[in-house]
């Protein structure tokens, strides 16, 4: 599993270092799927149980991981969509898709 | 639970459903702008007067928490409020009020028409939020919740600069919060808690050995990208772009709480390895220090200087907290009300000004102190305050915290060599900004009232009031002093945090 986390990380670092915006808004929707499944790994991968117990439960899932996972994939995915739009927005209005380009200031 | 009255404790959640709620409301009502600019404002003076209320409470009674969905406290989420938090709530609901006030009359209808209100409001529950929360999962969402909503306030509007600064701010932003995950995880695998309190026993318990500490100096990076602790460099850029009612709240309110969490997490959490972390605090504290010095030095848009004032006012704070004797402590939490204070007023009077000339390049502006006289004196006090010329408000922290600076120089030669920056920065703030009045309020008037681009009608009074609670702060330090050296004794004392949360069972 570290080894995929591991994966994730070095795919979606290559693609924030690169200068395209949508290789980048990628690159990190990709660390954050890395990031969460760090998380759920961190808290104990599977013992077979589910994540509930309850009377005479012999053996459970911790559920924290997966309800920390949960909010973190929605809150990703609004961020990737917000960052999709912006790109669009500032390809139409900028005119540049390169991240280079987007430096110094513009006269209005 | 520990607290006797534990119906009063509902009145925790209110500094977070007040905003929560009337920024629904102003979702709903859209259309209807008196109605949003006249409930915005009321929903902010009624938040001013709860935290008020909560500061007096927490004074009186000790730290308070709310268990929410009443799940005892290391099983759910907790919201706990201690009179370091009080204060801050009570800054942000002024400072808040003021840039609302100021952006009813400056924001323009368009914007308002396009969930500004809402916006603004949304801002200030992630804001609210960060301070109050005691689980470190539930900060990772409200700092998430602030920043939603600083994102859409700063492209707010669609100019080039505005879409080309929130592209790199959003991006930067993303990531460190793709750290703070990760570093939760690190923390979650090795204590299998998430609430501050329970994390404070367990660290305390395993010792921060290296790997813990590995994990404080992730937790460093994160918290120093969003509050610009030497990882400033997103923050010029895109505090300038956005008009000047959001830069204001922007200055004073995002980086603070970045502020905030590093106060929170170096003394309830890792104070174990100080010499690792806190010395690393003390390199990034300088290095800000002096790089933000330089970058407003060198500037010459009003815009620019009043940014990289920001990012020495961060570097400041923070070398206060590297010092944490008690009474450097107390210096810091004061610099902190009193900079979430003045950097708003110095981004409305800037935003005023900018108004008025029409352009943001001080050597194209000259004289306004003729045509504008209470702005000028405005912007000459708010200058003094900020430097910390006694007896205005930015002297009692500088005094504090460099007093003790020196005093610890003795045993440690870098603590001589910090407050020696934390002098130096003074200067350079003063330059900077002088360099602002000379060239905009001093000389021949350029301008006469009808070439004017905008008028201050509206602008001052916001203004005005942040003035006078920076006077009040300057002058009533004595009345404050007991306030902020209790809200101390939890950042010296993690125990005090620990039973209030815990209970006597840990």
């Amino acid at each position: 599993m570290s080894v995929v986390i591991g994966l994730l990380f070095t795919i979606g670092v290559y693609l924030v270092l690169s200068k395209n915006l949508l290789r980048i808004i990628l690159g990190t929707s990709i660390i954050s799927h890395g990031a969460n499944l760090l998380i759920i790994t961190m808290g104990g991968l599977k013992n077979g149980g589910p994540a509930l117990l309850g009377e005479g439960a012999g053996s459970f899932m911790d559920p924290l991981p997966q309800a920390l996972i949960l909010t973190a994939i929605v809150i990703n995915f609004a961020m990737t969509a917000f960052l999709m739009v912006l790109a669009y927005r500032s390809y139409t209005d900028l005119g540049t898709d390169q991240i280079h380009e987007l430096r110094g200031a513009h006269d209005e | 639970m520990s607290c006797g009255v534990p119906m009063m404790n509902n009145l925790v959640i209110l500094p977070l459903l007040i905003p929560l709620v009337t920024g629904i409301l102003m979702g709903i009502y859209k259309n209807n702008l008196p109605l949003q600019r006249r409930v915005s404002l009321f929903s902010l003076a009624v938040n001013f007067g709860v935290s008020l209320y909560l500061v007096q409470w927490v004074a009186g009674s000790g730290i308070r928490i709310l268990e929410l969905g009443g799940w005892p406290a290391p099983f759910g989420i907790v919201l706990v409020l201690d009179l370091l938090a009080a204060l801050l709530l009570t800054a942000t609901a002024l400072v808040g009020f003021a840039c609302l006030l100021y952006a009813v009359h400056s924001i323009g209808e368009d914007k308002e028409r396009h969930y500004f209100y809402p916006l603004f409001h949304f801002l200030l529950v992630g804001v609210n939020g960060s301070f109050l929360t005691g689980d470190l999962f539930n900060l990772f969402v409200f700092f998430e919740v602030m920043l939603f909503a600083s994102y859409v306030l700063l492209s707010l509007g669609g100019t080039k600069i505005q879409l080309q600064e929130t592209v790199k701010y959003a991006v930067i932003n993303t990531l460190s919060s793709t750290l703070f995950v990760v570093g939760i995880a690190y923390l979650y695998s090795v204590t299998g808690t998430l609430n501050m309190a329970h994390l404070s026993v367990r660290i305390a318990e395993v010792g921060q050995a290296g790997f813990l500490t590995v994990v404080a100096v992730v937790f460093l990076i994160v918290f120093s990208l969003k509050a610009g602790l030497l990882l400033y460099f997103w923050l010029p850029g895109s505090y300038m772009a956005p008009p000047g009612a959001v830069g204001a709240i922007f200055a004073a309110l995002l980086t603070k709480v970045g502020i905030y969490v590093i106060f929170r997490m170096y003394t309830l959490l890792f104070y174990h390895q100080p010499e690792i972390t806190h010395w690393l605090m003390a390199v990034m504290a300088g290095l800000t220090m002096l790089l933000g010095g330089i970058g407003a030095i060198a500037q010459w848009d009003i815009r620019g200087i009043l940014v990289y004032n920001v990012v020495i006012s961060v570097g400041f704070i923070i070398s206060g907290l590297v010092f944490a004797t008690s009474d450097a402590l107390v210096g810091a939490v004061y610099y902190t009300m009193h900079d979430i204070v003045l950097k708003a007023l110095l981004f409305l009077l800037g935003g005023t000004v900018i108004a008025i000339a029409g352009t943001g390049k001080i050597k194209e502006m000259s004289g306004l102190i003729r045509s504008h006289p209470l702005l000028g004196w405005m912007f000459f006090l708010t200058l003094l305050a900020l430097s910390g010329v006694p007896p205005l408000s930015g002297f009692v922290g500088k005094v504090l915290i460099i007093k003790e600076g020196l005093s610890l120089g003795s045993g440690h030669r870098g603590f001589y060599l910090l407050a020696g920056i934390g002098l130096v920065s003074s200067l350079m703030v003063l330059y900077s900004l002088l360099k602002v009045f000379i060239n905009g309020f001093w000389g021949e008037t350029v301008l006469s009232t009808e070439m004017e681009k905008g008028t201050e009608r509206g602008l001052v009074f916001p203004c005005l009031l942040l003035t006078a609670v920076s006077l009040f702060l300057g002058l009533g330090a004595e009345l404050l002093y007991p306030y902020v050296d209790q809200a101390i004794i939890t950042m010296l004392n993690p125990g005090l945090y620990i039973e209030a949360v815990l209970g006597e069972v840990f």
